[in-house]
């Protein structure tokens, strides 16, 4: 199903659209809260874009020296072209490690990759440690939300999820309950896993260091532990400096919940005695959008969060609408380079109504990209038949004058006279909304008669 | 000065009162207008369904149209922002202005010989605001101003009621209205139910699609809320609420 069919199954349930658009609309004003008590907010915004402008241009060099470094504090460091070969170089890792089983803290690269589906079919046990991925992982679900896995997901619906695979009471939806069981139940699996996979939300060229940010210390908890660790990260993660990282570290967190920061920010620069720290570095397509002049700056993204949350669209039609790892604003623009037939909906799933390009901490033109994207999925062949015949019908007769005044008289006519050609089922305008009502005669009629016959 | 009236095809073909009213305005004013007999549309509903390469046709005939006038004046945010963004013709896209920036930014209109004693809401029209700037949008961490409050301010009479979200999309978004219909008309929905509670008896924007898709709703749910452009209340357009209710 595409966007609009899966958008309007969403609908349906309208109490749970208004919780969906309420929730996150507050997450919005929690987002407005935070950032408007820093004056410098919109410098901080244009500092981070040009730092990330900085890092596109020169991304060779930068991950050239961010390795070289890494690998001189005894990081192990791999490179994968794509999704195949990141997961067969994460399984390859677990194969020499002998383990069978993992931990995982929120990495949307891997989401991006379909890792787990790929561990599982190969007989690895894959535990999400993030509160909000455990649950999903639980119903067999995909992240509805890069920041806010489970926000599609009442505590009623935890509560069931929990009782059917935790055990707990029937019926029980307490917040607190039901997080000191899953308190529990990922305890155990803390201490008896020995490898751990972790996101890498910033890494620094200058250092070879890279910042894990978790508001649960789940990542930490799962690092610090394992005799294995295994960063995953798509290669536009760089920074230049650490002296960078603050601008970062200040948008990242208002811009997501309207938190001043995030609870923990781990540093990673080299493993402990005993411990192997590996980092896996993707492409998976980030290449190819960088060599895209009109789409590169996508690759600013800092995986925030905050155009989903403000996107009218996106608040109403839920993130599994977007049938893609990353879903909303930012996802609609990434993910047609992934799979432009796939995902030839997600750019249209819009209004353009801009309010994502305004809270973007990095100013990445998601909504203009968006517009982009629909004039290179048209010409790439992606639209449907009947969609270009009506656009090649309606370019006639705008481009004529005649018959467009013409079509307008006939088209007015037929509204007053016969009703019932327009109001009816097959006009989607009409389903819920009614036609305008169609006026005696058009302004240039009008104009015609009324302003010394200038016009025809 | 010359102006060129640039009336949207919807609007010509639909809401003449809205093109009478923005006419009238521009002429109180002392302007010289003149409405260009030979133009359709800016070519924008192609161009926004991802069809931009088939808008050669509409460009020219609107470059042709448009030339040689001091000003171009459109009553709508949206077609004012394609001329501007996508036609590609400079001397057209510096010439063009939506109505209401004309009003404060040309005209400098101090003072408005209107009476509108009703409870207004405003509705922002995406396009208006977020692409050609007519209002501080609620997103950034900046001082607010609106031109449309600008002028609305100066009718008498009018109160302006305020809105719990007072810049979110009404959804009718060009083609999405129908290729996304269920999430549109919810879209819609909220928007309306938010002017219902803050007790809008007028509902204006600036942009008469967005008002279309609007009134759609309202006249399918039978609420009790008249809509109207701003052309039409600061043009000083009697209305009669209780007739609109019926």
């Amino acid at each position: 199903m595409k966007h609009p069919e899966l958008a309007e199954k969403f609908i349906k349930d309208k109490e749970r659209t208004t919780w969906h658009d309420e929730t996150l609309w507050w997450v919005r004003q929690k987002r407005d809260m935070a950032a408007f008590q820093l004056p410098e907010w919109e410098l901080l915004r244009e500092t981070a874009s040009r730092i990330k402008n900085n890092v596109l241009s020169n991304l060779h060099e930068y991950l050239l020296a961010f390795e070289a470094k890494a690998i001189e504090n005894g990081v192990l460091v791999h490179w994968a072209a794509d999704a195949q070969e990141h997961n067969e170089i994460v399984l390859s890792l677990l194969k020499a490690a002998n383990a069978n089983a993992l931990i995982k803290s929120k990495s949307m690269l891997t989401e991006e990759c379909h890792l787990n589906e790929f561990l599982a079919t190969n007989g690895i046990d894959v535990v999400d440690t993030d509160l909000g991925e455990r649950i999903v992982q639980l119903r067999n679900e995909a992240p509805s939300h890069i920041v806010l896995p489970a926000i599609h997901l009442k505590k009623e619906d935890v509560g069931e999820t929990f009782h059917q695979h935790l055990g707990t009471e029937k019926g029980n939806k307490d917040p607190q309950y039901l997080t000191e069981a899953a308190r529990q139940h990922l305890r155990e699996k803390f201490v008896t896993r020995k490898v751990a996979i972790t996101g890498v939300n910033f890494a620094i060229a200058e250092t070879g260091e890279f910042v894990v940010c978790t508001n649960e210390g789940n990542a930490d908890m799962g690092a610090h532990l394992a005799d294995v660790h295994i960063a995953c990260m798509g290669f536009e993660k760089i920074i230049p400096q650490r002296k960078h990282l603050g601008v970062f570290l200040r948008l990242l967190a208002r811009s997501a919940t309207g938190q001043p920061i995030t609870t923990y920010s781990s540093h990673f620069k080299k493993p402990r005695p005993g411990q192997q720290m590996h980092l896996v570095i993707v492409d998976n397509g980030r290449s190819r959008q960088l060599g895209r002049p009109e789409f590169r700056n996508s690759l600013k993204c800092i995986r925030c969060g905050a155009c989903i949350n403000t996107c009218p669209v996106y608040r109403r039609s839920g993130g599994h609408s977007y049938h893609n790892a990353v879903s909303g604003p930012i996802g609609a623009i990434l993910a047609p380079n992934l799979d432009m037939a796939k995902n030839a909906d997600l750019p249209f799933a819009s209004t353009l109504c801009g309010s994502c390009s305004n809270v973007c901490p990095v100013k990445i033109d998601i909504h203009d990209q968006l517009y982009k994207w629909r004039q290179v999925l048209v010409k790439e062949g992606h639209a449907p038949l009947s969609k270009t015949v009506s656009m090649r019908a309606m370019t006639f007769t705008l481009s004529h004058p005649g018959v467009f005044n013409f079509a307008g008289k006939v088209g007015r006519k037929v509204m007053q006279a016969a009703p019932f050609m327009v109001n009816n089922g097959l006009n989607l305008w009409y389903k819920q909304r009614e036609m305008p009502a169609p006026p005696e005669e058009s302004f240039r009629e009008w104009y015609s008669k009324n302003r010394n016959g200038e016009s025809n | 000065m010359n102006v060129g009236l640039f009336i949207p095809c919807y609007v010509d073909q639909f809401y003449p009162q809205v093109a009478i009213a923005t006419l009238e305005l521009l002429e109180k004013q002392g302007c010289n207008v003149h409405f260009p007999p030979n133009q359709t549309c800016c070519g924008q509903p192609m161009a926004n369904s991802g069809f931009e390469h088939l808008t050669g046709g509409c460009n020219e005939l609107f470059a042709k149209n448009f030339a040689g006038f001091d000003y171009i004046v459109c009553p709508s945010g949206s077609c004012t922002l394609h001329i501007k963004e996508h036609l590609g013709v400079p001397e057209i896209a510096s010439r063009c202005y939506e109505l209401t920036e004309f009003l404060t930014d040309i005209l400098h209109i101090k003072s408005l010989p209107s009476y509108f004693p009703y409870k207004v809401g405003l509705h922002q029209s995406c396009h208006g605001q977020r692409g050609l700037k007519l209002s501080q949008m609620s997103e950034l961490n900046a001082p607010h101003f609106s031109k449309a409050e600008q002028l609305l301010s100066q009718v008498e009479g009018l109160e302006l009621v305020t809105l719990q979200r007072r810049d979110e999309c009404c959804g009718f978004g060009g083609t999405f209205c129908v290729s996304e219909e269920a999430l549109s008309v919810r879209m819609g929905q909220d928007r309306v139910m938010d002017h219902v509670h803050s007790g809008t008896q007028v509902l204006t924007a600036g942009d008469m699609s967005c008002l279309m898709h609007l009134e759609g709703i309202i006249r399918r749910e039978k609420l009790p809320i008249r809509v109207m452009h701003l052309a039409e209340i600061l043009n000083g357009v009697a209305v009669e609420l209780d007739a609109a209710k019926k």
